[in-house]
């Protein structure tokens, strides 16, 4: 079997410029997303309660909801989660009120009204555990940025790096987008998954650097358009199968991992789905623009020896 | 050319033998089982309660499927729900005989039902969080400054009273903040009375200030180095003191660690009633000092007080030992005011003791009990839900000042160890507060380990499917290569008995769809130089030495990522972390050396090899 069948290069840095402006607009529409609707945190950044319940029988949520307003629990969400049976309460912070009290007269409450219903799950986050996880989360991502970065510096060129965290960064911003888009729910879960993607897609600009690479060493005549239409083409095929896989992989997440995996794989397959474009065409027409030239990767000395060894 | 020499055989072989030994206990499931721990820390867990347990067993027609006795625990396996249940009444009747006053913790529990060969070569299952199999977890704060404030009161009431032994007069002592501050009407008495208190009292440095002829201050603050003691024994204080209140609660396999500099995380697997947990840990003061009720320590009144009558304002106690005591209602001294206990030995009879030290009021009002008492007997009592235990009734010999009290008489070191430890654990040194707090009921955590098993499973089914069609035999190979990734990754995880949690199921799965692209990247590699015109020994070999570089930096890239992760994440992150960097280590053992190692015996030895069977290579 093969699906790609590729018998010329794909002149890709002929349309960088289209692709470009795609990305920008992109890029644009989800920081636009993110300033104006803002992510939807869960209770770990955000501090608060959630209580998850299951009912016996499909659970009315605007039953629960009444209920709990009469007992005093006037800002409550309340929703179905997963099934029509599981139900989400999620209730702020409240200044001296303990958790221990919350959950149980919650429950108290609810099964005077309806003897089917049992306590599933119970998540309270106090204010100050809040605030850490997201200063650590961003502390994450920073610093894998400069890992990433300073170790491509390393192997390859600062271009590359410079090129690969641009772009890469661009599908964080973009899966970020569109969870603010949607309102989907960012939790820590989701921020792991977010900067899994992160070191992930880094392997496709890792996977192209290396063939710029060697076809700098390779194809002497050729220009640098050339060599990195050449060496897109040639990995295309193992791009999209890698790509493939692991997407079958996190979609069989999405299908059976059932709600609690659900925005973990959601952030994953949007991450994946943007991989494979940014590093592809983001980030090669962002290394040519540097200016990456065959001397970089040749230098006299090491030439010497390079044609030693052939 | 792709041929591996033999010791790269035999540590591949080595490496999946012992992949499979660790992973093997995860197959068997788990059996009922009965834990018994000691709840106190006189009572200790030895061959003897092992013999114990074997024998009540015995008398009541249970056969155990094995014991087992570790440091803190025997534990007994057994064939079903119901001798469980049997056993646990069993073992509560002829172990605990003093119903009100229990010594051991029965408690349900769960067993690997692997060989034990396979236990005693420490090959356990994987070891599952909270959210897979249910119970409470919650993030305790200690509050710090109030463990230091209670410091600076005691320190204040040490310097007061050094300075009346001395005779050093001055015009006030109080505590401003983080410091003392003592006043005096001349620079003479200040520099006497500096030299006094930097003597006894090591932990604190000092500062002067001169207000005018008649004020003269002396600041006294807490050095840093006793700062951070203070914080540490805070600290540990209420963890010791946790770890007794857990106890109570008949949790198999409770965990009580230390976070950082102030947290304290508890997790009570299997705990449903959280609301009772959280009353038992967050319980204070228990200790208590009374008096014995003189008047009516003759025989007549005690047998008196045993069938009933108390007299009006006592209360009837055992001693240790059973010795029944009248004590008075009324409690002079409560264990908020008790700083420390160490044991240690008598000054003079060189006999095993307690040294309790009190806080500054405390010791005030131990000083003027004990002078009007001399000759009578004083109680210290340590009261646990509700009820109370005498720990000793000591005659008063002398007037006792400086809030240091020697508890002494009748006690090995042993005891006076056990003693100090529960006194020392009676109360929290500090007040904490709970900042998180995850509860997971049962039926979900065994439905998330079904999703998470599910998706690992249909998707890793899917990548197999679709790699043995596309690369054929390179595919299966893959296949394989990516089920020993699977298999050493578990290998590992039970190794280490890291925590399993969701994130960490999705870490597992995501790990094995990401590892794939090494042998993706492996086998179009070798698809390309076929297409170039290399021989098909060649081309495997330049396909893996080619690859082999993109792969490692490929790998460094997520690895990156995943040491971030673990570094700045927490909670469900770090399961996740720990899981992804383990696998990404595998990964690469396994998708480039254990593939090459098939793919070497199965090619490696054909000198005429004509065709490789890794799909179409011959469109161009």
């Amino acid at each position: 079997m093969e699906f790609f069948k590729i018998r010329k290069d794909i002149p890709f840095m002929r349309h960088a410029l289209v692709f470009n402006v795609i990305s920008l607009i992109t890029f644009l529409l989800a920081v636009f997303f993110l300033a104006t609707r803002g992510l939807h945190y869960s209770i770990e950044f955000t501090g608060g309660t959630v209580i998850e319940l299951a009912y016996d029988h499909s659970a009315e949520t605007e039953k629960v909801r009444t209920a709990l307003e009469k007992a005093g629990y006037a800002d409550t969400s309340v929703q179905n989660f997963g099934s029509s049976r599981d139900v989400l309460i999620r209730m702020p912070l409240k200044a001296g009120q303990s958790s221990a009290d919350l959950s149980k007269k919650v429950m108290d409450t609810l099964s005077a009204e309806d003897k089917g219903v049992q306590l599933r799950r119970v998540e309270f986050v106090g204010p100050q555990v809040g605030r850490e996880l997201a200063e650590n989360g961003a502390m994450a991502l920073v610093v894998v940025c400069l890992g990433i970065m300073a170790y491509l510096a390393l192997r390859f060129e600062w271009r590359f790096a410079v090129a690969a965290i641009v772009a890469n960064l661009h599908d964080v911003i973009i899966i970020l987008g569109c969870f603010a888009l949607f309102q989907w729910e960012f939790s820590l879960p989701v921020l792991a998954a977010v900067l899994a993607v992160l070191g992930y897609s880094v392997n496709e600009s890792v996977v192209i650097a290396d063939r710029v690479r060697e076809n700098f060493r390779k194809m002497r005549k050729a220009s640098v358009t050339q060599i990195i239409d050449n060496a897109i083409t040639s990995t295309i095929s193992r791009t999209i199968i890698t790509h493939g896989c692991t997407q079958a992989m996190v979609l069989s997440m999405l299908l059976f991992g059932g709600a609690a995996l659900h925005y973990f794989a959601l952030a994953l397959t949007i991450g994946i789905l943007f991989g494979i474009y940014s590093s592809v065409l983001v980030m090669a027409p962002i290394v040519k623009w540097l200016g990456v030239s065959r001397e970089q990767f040749i230098r006299p000395p090491k030439k010497e020896k390079q044609e030693a060894v052939v | 050319m792709n041929r591996y020499p033999l010791w790269t055989y035999v540590v591949i072989a080595c490496a999946l033998v012992l992949g499979l030994t660790y992973t093997l206990p995860n197959f068997y499931g788990e059996a009922p089982a009965v834990q018994v721990s000691s709840i106190k820390a006189t009572v200790k867990v030895d061959d003897a309660l092992l013999a114990r347990v074997e024998a009540a067993l015995k008398a009541a027609n249970i056969v155990p499927q094995g014991t087992f006795l570790d440091p803190n625990s025997v534990k007994v396996r057994l064939a079903d729900t119901d001798t469980q249940l049997k056993a646990k009444d069993v073992l509560n009747q002829s172990l605990n005989t003093d119903r009100d006053n229990p010594s051991y913790i029965v408690a349900l529990n769960l067993l690997s039902s692997s060989p034990n060969w396979l236990t005693a070569i420490h090959a356990l299952p994987m070891y599952l969080g909270l959210d897979l199999r249910g119970g409470v977890h919650f993030m305790l704060q200690v509050d710090m400054k109030a463990a230091l404030t209670k410091r600076l009161e005691n320190l204040t009431g040490d310097i007061r009273t050094e300075l009346r032994d001395k005779n050093l007069r001055h015009s006030g002592i109080s505590r401003e903040g983080s410091s003392i501050l003592i006043k005096f009407r001349d620079a003479d008495t200040r520099a006497k009375a500096r030299k006094v208190i930097e003597d006894n009292q090591p932990d604190l440095s000092f500062s002067e200030q001169d207000l005018g002829s008649d004020d003269f201050r002396l600041a006294a603050t807490i050095k840093p180095e006793a700062i951070k003691r203070t914080q540490e024994s805070a600290l540990k204080q209420n963890i010791t003191t946790l770890q007794n209140r857990i106890n109570e609660l008949g949790v198999s396999e409770p965990i009580i660690q230390q976070q950082g500099a102030d947290r304290v995380i508890v997790q009570l697997p299997g705990v449903q009633d959280t609301a009772k947990a959280k009353e038992i840990l967050g319980r204070t003061a228990t200790l208590e000092i009374r008096m014995v009720d003189e008047d009516n320590s003759n025989p007549t009144a005690l047998l008196a007080a045993q069938q009933g009558q108390v007299p009006f304002g006592d209360e009837l106690y055992t001693e240790r030992g059973g010795v029944p005591l009248l004590v008075k209602k009324q409690v002079v001294l409560t264990g908020d005011r008790l700083t420390d206990a160490q044991p240690g030995f008598d000054g003079q009879t060189h006999e095993p003791a307690v040294n309790v030290t009190l806080d500054g009021p405390g010791a005030r009002i131990f000083k003027d009990v004990t002078r009007e008492n001399v000759g009578k007997r004083m109680a210290i009592l340590l009261i646990e839900k509700g009820k109370g235990e005498v720990i000793t009734a000591p005659v008063i010999r002398t007037e006792i000042g400086g809030g240091r009290v020697q508890i002494s008489g009748r006690m090995s070191t042993t005891e006076a160890t056990d003693t100090a430890l529960l006194l020392r654990a009676g109360s929290l040194a500090a007040p904490m507060e709970i900042i998180e707090e995850r509860t997971v009921g049962p039926s979900l955590g065994a439905d998330n380990i079904r999703k998470g098993f599910h998706s690992t499973l249909w998707g890793f089914t899917a990548i197999a499917v679709f790699m043995s069609m596309y690369y054929v035999v390179f595919g299966l190979i893959s296949v394989a290569a990516l089920s020993s990734n699977l298999l050493l990754l578990v290998a590992i995880l039970s190794l280490l008995q890291a925590t399993l949690t969701l994130p960490g199921i999705a870490a597992i799965a995501l790990t094995l769809g990401m590892a794939i692209d090494a042998n993706v990247l492996i086998n179009e590699r070798i698809r390309e130089e076929l297409r170039n015109g290399a021989s098909p020994q060649a081309a495997i070999h330049a396909g893996y030495e080619r690859a082999f570089g993109t792969i490692l930096d490929s790998n460094v890239t997520t690895l990156i990522a995943g040491l971030a992760l673990l570094v700045f994440g927490s909670g469900p992150i770090r399961g996740f972390a720990v899981v992804h960097c383990l696998g990404i280590l595998t990964s690469i053992f396994s998708s480039v050396v254990i593939s090459r190692a098939v793919v070497n015996l199965s090619y490696g030895s054909r000198r005429r090899l004509e065709k490789l069977a890794i799909g179409n290579t011959s469109w161009k």
